[in-house]
């Protein structure tokens, strides 16, 4: 192999790791978002989360010396916010993605607010697992070093959709997410399996936080997050409501945010931004395509009533 | 509680509690509440200086805050105005560039004409979307707000570069001659009053013209509304092309009486806050102008919060978050209301 090749062979090993790294906050948010949107709610509020969820997982990593503790703190944060989303849209005529973009904002601050004294200090991370210590190519090493939360993550993703299609608390969410007259019909408590599932899913989205602090990229900085919590609910609708998808989905998402880096170390510097632009061009393609009447999508029937 | 009084009252209450939230927030923070309350009132609206501070701020977010009020009234949720301020002040600045050698009266025109257009197309294509193809509005502009900013970014790291931008890779200038002025002798830019017209025109025609009448009836019901004749599908078109032409014109204002060029200032949240003070402000066009001047104070109040109390600038966002979360909910006792009176609103 001449130079070149290997330059390009490395972009290419670069996104492949990418994609596990850079994806895995990518599919908690969009497991997460999925299993509440399954009950029929929509939570755009996942960004606040994610990143209260990687402030806290730092703090607590920090303080206790556990990063495992760390990651069970950002889920629990990313509960309580869940818990507040689901109350307020409980009430009547409150928007739930307005009551979304709010807990955004909040969460936001408040991590800022409270994170300022984490900046400085390191706290222990999260360990990997390295699958290529018998390669001698560095780049094939780093890229196939493989977080345990990502082995969680992809576990979680058919485990979900089992549970989706086999359990009894399954088939309570998909029919409130369905139709309200079919759960009420049924005796469920509305209200109730959606705050559990908009809690549960914003246990996820906090645990994704905690990957982006506890290990990639690490630490704790304002400008941790680029907008993956936000991009939750359009990957949801890119995997159709699928968990199995929302892996695949997370994985693309993941390795098209890898692709800019990778294409700038081997010097190719603008137009790389289009890529970022792709997942999200595609994502709006396959909605025109399947919200046309003819074509029935997989949305929760509550949503698609909208 | 008087019906008359509930738009007033309400709002009202939600303001104080989460002041006293906020109160209690800075408070275990170690700053003393009564002094912080202090630094925000002056550093917002203490001064005539923090007033010029408040009311800058407050431009952009009156006309973001209408691209989401105005299609709220047929009964759709718009999340798109950071797309279109981003496309708005993009294409504000190409036109700026391509009328250096204009007088500057013409290229002030031409940039405001050019970004009210890109940033109508943006929503109005989110509108079409939505009756031609029944695509969700909210899904779809949110994703054009991720391509929007990835168009600005391609274009101003790469073709569109100025070269001598280091640090912040932008467009060339529009020429200072060219920039927008001031009110009288102040430091507000024109950009508020473009702000405080937009909203009152649209209140206008919201509320005393039959445009306003069948916009507030295809909000009702669209069945209904186009059984009687009413031309929906065009209606929509022009409701979400004036939407996204407000938000599209707060770029402009951006470039033009701020940055002088594109770059990513342009995406500075602008978009996300003024779709929660169009809800705040119950989607009423006048009702923004009060709620955008309370959150361009909370902004502008930022600075002074750092520097006398030591707090983050975080603590801006905190505040803005508890306001806007409690505001939120207070809708609910609207519909208490409405439930128990049969009160519409």
């Amino acid at each position: 192999m001449n130079a070149d090749d290997v330059q390009w062979l490395n972009v290419f090993i670069a996104v492949l790791g990418g994609a596990t790294r850079v994806g895995t906050p990518f599919l908690f948010v969009s497991l997460g978002e999925c299993l509440t949107e399954k009950s029929g709610r929509i939570n755009l509020g996942l960004e606040g989360n994610l990143i209260m969820g990687a402030m806290a997982g730092y703090g607590i990593s920090w303080l206790t010396g556990s990063p495992w503790l760390g990651v069970f703190a950002a889920g629990a944060t990313g509960l309580v916010l869940g818990f507040i989303h689901a109350l307020l849209c409980q009430q009547p005529r409150v928007n739930d993605i307005a009551v979304g973009i709010a807990l955004m904002i909040l969460g936001t601050g408040l991590a800022f607010f409270l994170g300022k004294p984490l900046i400085q200090p390191s706290a222990p991370k999260l360990a990997a697992v390295h699958l290529a210590s018998w390669s001698d190519n560095p780049a094939l090493r780093s890229a196939l070093e493989i977080n345990i939360l990502f082995v969680v993550g992809a576990l979680l993703a058919p485990a979900m959709a089992w549970f989706f299609k086999n359990t009894r608390w399954g088939l309570a969410i998909r029919t409130v997410g369905e139709s309200d007259d079919a759960a009420r019909a049924m005796g469920l408590d509305i209200n109730g399996v959606r705050m559990l599932a908009t809690m549960a899913g914003g246990f996820l989205a906090g645990v994704g936080g905690a990957f982006l602090s506890l290990y990639y990229p690490g630490g704790w900085s304002e400008g941790l997050s680029s907008g993956q919590g936000l991009m939750a609910v359009a990957l949801v609708i890119f995997a159709r409501w699928d968990p199995i998808r929302c892996l695949y989905a997370s994985l693309l998402f993941g390795g098209a945010g890898a692709l800019g880096p990778a294409l700038q170390s081997v010097g190719v510097t603008s137009g790389y931004y289009l890529f970022n632009a792709a997942p999200y061009a595609l994502t709006l393609v396959l909605m025109i395509a399947t919200s046309s009447t003819k074509v029935r999508s997989r949305m929760p029937g509550t949503l698609a009533a909208r | 509680m008087p019906i008359a009084l509930a738009p007033f009252l309400i709002p009202l209450s939600a303001l104080l509690l989460s002041s006293v939230l906020f109160g209690a927030f800075v408070w275990m923070a170690g700053a003393t509440p009564s002094d912080v309350y202090q630094s925000i009132y002056r550093g917002a609206f203490g001064t005539w200086y923090s007033w010029q501070n408040t009311l800058t701020r407050a431009a952009p977010l009156m006309l973001t805050a209408l691209c989401t009020a105005l299609p709220a009234r047929l009964g759709l949720v718009v999340i798109g105005g950071e797309g279109a301020v981003v496309i708005g002040g993009l294409v504000a600045a190409l036109a700026g560039i391509a009328l250096l050698d204009a007088h500057p009266m013409v290229a002030l025109i031409g940039m405001a004409l050019a970004s009210m257009i890109a940033g109508g197309v943006l929503i109005g294509l989110v509108g079409w979307l939505r009756q031609a193809r029944n695509v969700n509005e909210t899904i779809s502009s949110l994703l054009f707000n991720y391509i929007c900013i990835a168009i600005l970014n391609f274009l101003v790291v790469g073709p569109l570069r100025d070269p001598e931008t280091l640090n912040k890779p932008s467009t060339h200038h529009i020429g200072e001659t060219h920039m927008l002025g001031y009110l009288g002798d102040s430091s507000i830019h024109m950009g508020f009053a473009f702000g405080l017209i937009a909203c009152l025109i649209l209140w206008i025609l919201y509320k005393h013209t039959t445009f306003g009448f069948a916009v507030d009836m295809v909000g009702g019901n669209a069945r209904a509304a186009r059984l009687s004749g009413l031309p929906v599908r065009k209606i929509m078109l022009l409701v979400t092309f004036m939407g996204g032409a407000a938000a599209g014109l707060a770029g402009m204002i951006e470039v033009a009486a701020v940055h002088g060029r594109a770059n990513a200032s342009l995406n500075a949240g602008y978009g996300y806050e003024g779709i929660l003070i169009a809800f705040a402000a119950r989607h009423h066009p006048l009702a923004i102008v009060p709620m955008a001047i309370l959150f361009g104070g909370i902004r502008a109040a930022s600075d002074l919060l750092q520097r006398n109390h030591d707090l983050p600038d975080a603590t801006s966002l905190v505040l803005q978050g508890i306001i806007f979360v409690l505001v939120l909910a207070s809708e609910a006792i609207y519909a208490r209301m409405a439930a128990k009176s049969g009160y519409k609103s």
